[in-house]
């Protein structure tokens, strides 16, 4: 029994991976949130997750923007149609794009709904994700600071053919015309792999 | 002429008031025909069928009108005012109903509006028709260059995405509430820190007591450049260079200098003795030196880059790197390397030695605290505890000297927060919110207080009361964030090293009178962990 157990911990399914990549970002864009000082710090509670304290959301409506966009988020995941997830961060003064986190998500696209699951243990994934949340808290001391009250977007790449839901609409990709850019670590669930990096308007 | 023709009008509207039988067939006797002749086979068949129809109808009838006319009249005007006698109001209007076309075919029946034949037309088709028209309009008037040209500008300006589309929900997320600050921007929030209203009754000088120049000391965070020796020495690290001034007689001595003209002095501590120095360096060594005899005692590499860290254990000389590495250096012998502490991954930028020896505590730039115990192996060393609440680097690390195992940490400007730990469970026991990045803390060994040094934005010292945590005072006179503290051998005096350049020696500690008898047992404790720890 506790070697079946053990299997199933260690096998990821399609299901299984889109879980975990929605998950990441949950806690990975409500970290830039806090970090980034994009909303106010009481507005955030402590949880503890991946052997990290982060911090996430109390405001209602910020939290009913992200499950929306996640829940749509993983049902692309699992059609395999997502190609990025980007979080722009702009001014509300000017409307100038200041900061731009990019995670490529590569998928594997043989994986299907009845495929047989993956080999990877959920400690070994939950230690990658661990290291890109430490960076994206870790990078405060390297990014500028965000002088003007600013917002964010969330902007995801998918196949061209995707027929777009009412709720969503086209976007431009807001790119940064003068930035500096800093990769940072990757993690992958053996079925999707997320790059992440993160461009900033050049101070000079 | 136009007068004339008015009055024709006029005349011709009397007469036709009296009695009006003859014109076109009203509209419902007309519609009943077309219904009749509904079986015609297409639209335009059933349409000239029913206007020859009308003609018919009306050629009875124009006769007797033409008659009542003026002669220059053109025929045309007399069906369309016959029709109807109210539309004789329009005819005051002149000149409208005169068109040469009517004039030509004098038999079609004139209408003052056309009601087209709704029953035989095929709305559906036609509402389509207008429509699809619309709207594929663009697509087929632009060109193959002109389509291939967007495409091109598109790729352009979106980059190399033209096999994906960019998508965002379209209900934007809130924005953050007005007057909103970003918290890194500390200035605003800085008089909502917490502080009591408890009256004081020690007397802190609120100005230091002395203020010396420290030129070129380095403004980095992550560094240690302040100590002070039991012997009443501190140990200054300006630049590349280690100053030690004497507090007692004020003498100052350079006692070394780095040799490489990039390399920097990143660390000093000194031996609980007071007569060894550890100074740690840019180029990753950690050098040992004799203070009385101005020598470099001892040259210890083992780290692969600077050391921004150094704390003694006795004999066991500990450093933290900017690798994120922490070495046990035991200066006795040789083979000087005993342990390597694996639980950052990034700079090592506090460590602390509990008093009692059985704690380390590092605190690095990837957010950690970690807690270690004192008996570690050469290899493979996992921390007791792990403690990520702080949400910036870890630097003021300090603690309790009357709680052995009672640390007390201060986080960085993201971070900003002072947080109490008990060493052996891993509990955090009471945080308090600064507004103020904290770069160094340190327990009063005189009263149950605490001072912390801030940055930005007012750069001041701040005491508190343990373990209430009510503000006792604010020393404020650096012009730039106080970067290092070190506490005088007495306990009463804090010397402080900011970014402006000067050392800054607050007597904030000062003991009282009446507590004399107290201090007098002081050096008696003292000499008896001096002893535990040797036996141990």
């Amino acid at each position: 029994m506790a070697g079946v157990l053990q299997a199933a911990k260690n096998s990821i399914t399609l299901k299984g991976s889109a879980e975990i990549v929605a998950e990441f970002f949950s806690y990975g864009i409500n970290s830039i949130l806090y970090q980034r000082g994009i909303y106010p710090p009481e507005t955030f509670s402590r949880v503890q997750k991946y052997g990290l304290t982060l911090l996430v959301t109390t405001d209602n409506e910020l939290k009913t923007y992200l499950n929306n966009v996640l829940m749509q988020l993983k049902d692309w995941l699992l059609d395999k149609t997502v190609e990025k997830l980007v979080v722009v961060v702009t001014s509300i003064d000017t409307q100038e794009v200041l900061e731009r986190w990019q995670f490529d998500i590569e998928c594997d696209k043989t994986m299907t709904d009845d495929s047989k699951p993956r080999e990877k243990s959920q400690k070994e994934i939950n230690d990658e994700i661990k290291a890109v949340i430490r960076q994206i808290t870790a990078s405060v001391t390297f990014l500028p600071l965000l002088e003007e009250n600013c917002s964010f977007d969330l902007l995801i790449y998918t196949d061209k053919d995707l027929q777009v839901p009412e709720t969503w609409e086209e976007s431009g990709p807001h790119f940064i015309a003068k930035s500096e850019e800093v990769r940072l670590r990757s993690f992958s669930t053996s079925i999707h792999k997320v790059d992440a990096m993160v461009c900033y308007k050049n101070a000079d | 002429m136009s007068h004339l023709k008015f009055e024709n009008d006029v005349n011709q509207l009397l007469r036709l008031d009296s009695a009006f039988t003859d014109g076109p067939a009203p509209r419902w006797q007309r519609k009943a025909m077309e219904t009749s002749r509904r079986s015609g086979p297409s639209n335009n068949t059933s349409l000239n069928s029913s206007c020859k129809n009308m003609s018919l109808n009306m050629s009875g009838c124009t006769p007797m009108k033409t008659s009542n006319r003026a002669p220059a009249k053109t025929p045309s005007h007399t069906p369309s005012r016959a029709k109807t006698p109210k539309s004789g109001r329009k005819s005051k209007t002149p000149g409208k109903s005169k068109t040469p076309g009517n004039a030509k075919t004098p038999k079609t029946p004139m209408a003052d509006r056309f009601i087209p034949n709704r029953s035989a037309s095929n709305f559906e088709l036609g509402n389509f028709k207008c429509n699809s028209d619309k709207v594929h309009i663009d697509e087929e008037m632009m060109s193959p260059s002109k389509q291939q040209y967007q495409e091109a500008m598109s790729e352009n300006l979106n980059g190399n995405v033209v096999n994906s589309k960019i998508l965002a929900y379209k209900n934007k997320a809130p924005q953050a509430p007005e007057g909103y600050q970003n918290n890194m921007r500390v200035l605003y929030s800085q008089t909502k820190t917490p502080s009591s209203t408890r009256k004081v009754t020690r007397h802190i000088p609120q100005v230091p007591e002395r203020i010396l120049d420290a030129p070129e000391i380095l403004d980095d965070y992550y560094l240690n450049l302040l100590a002070w020796s039991c012997n009443n020495h501190l140990a200054v690290a300006l630049g590349n260079s280690v100053y030690l001034w004497n507090a007692g007689t004020g003498d100052i001595q350079q006692l070394m200098s780095m040799s490489g003209p990039e390399d920097y002095v990143s660390s000093v501590s000194w031996i609980s003795e007071g007569n060894f120095l550890a100074i740690g360096s840019s180029n990753a060594e950690v050098q040992l030196w004799d203070v009385a005899a101005q020598k470099r005692v001892r040259n210890m590499t083992s780290q692969s880059s600077r050391v921004g860290a150094l704390d003694w254990n006795v004999y066991i000389l500990s450093s933290g790197s900017r690798a994120g590495t922490i070495h046990h250096h035991d200066v006795r012998i040789a083979d000087h390397h005993v342990a390597t502490l694996d639980g950052h991954t990034q700079e090592v930028c506090g460590l602390k030695w509990s008093p009692d020896g059985r704690h380390l505590a590092s605190g690095g730039n990837d957010n950690l605290l970690n807690i270690w115990g004192y008996q570690c192996t050469r290899e493979g060393n996992v921390p007791l505890h792990s403690l990520t609440q702080h949400q910036a680097a870890v630097k003021a690390l300090s603690w309790c000297p009357w709680q052995a195992s009672v640390l007390a940490s201060g986080g960085g400007t993201a971070d900003r927060c002072i947080r109490f730990w008990n060493a052996n469970t891993g509990h955090c026991l009471n945080t308090v919110d600064t507004k103020s990045q904290v770069c160094s803390i340190l327990w009063s060994k005189e009263y149950k207080e605490l001072i912390t040094g801030h940055g930005f934005a007012n750069n001041q010292l701040t005491i508190w009361k343990y373990p209430t945590m009510a503000k006792v005072t604010e020393l404020t006179g650096h012009q730039a964030r106080v970067l290092h503290m070190a506490m005088s051998p007495d306990g009463t005096t804090v010397v402080s090293a900011a970014a402006d350049e000067t050392l800054r020696l607050w007597k904030c500690f000062a003991v009282d009178p009446q507590k004399k008898p107290v201090q007098k047992s002081h050096p008696d404790k003292k000499t008896n962990t001096l002893l535990r720890q040797q036996i141990r």
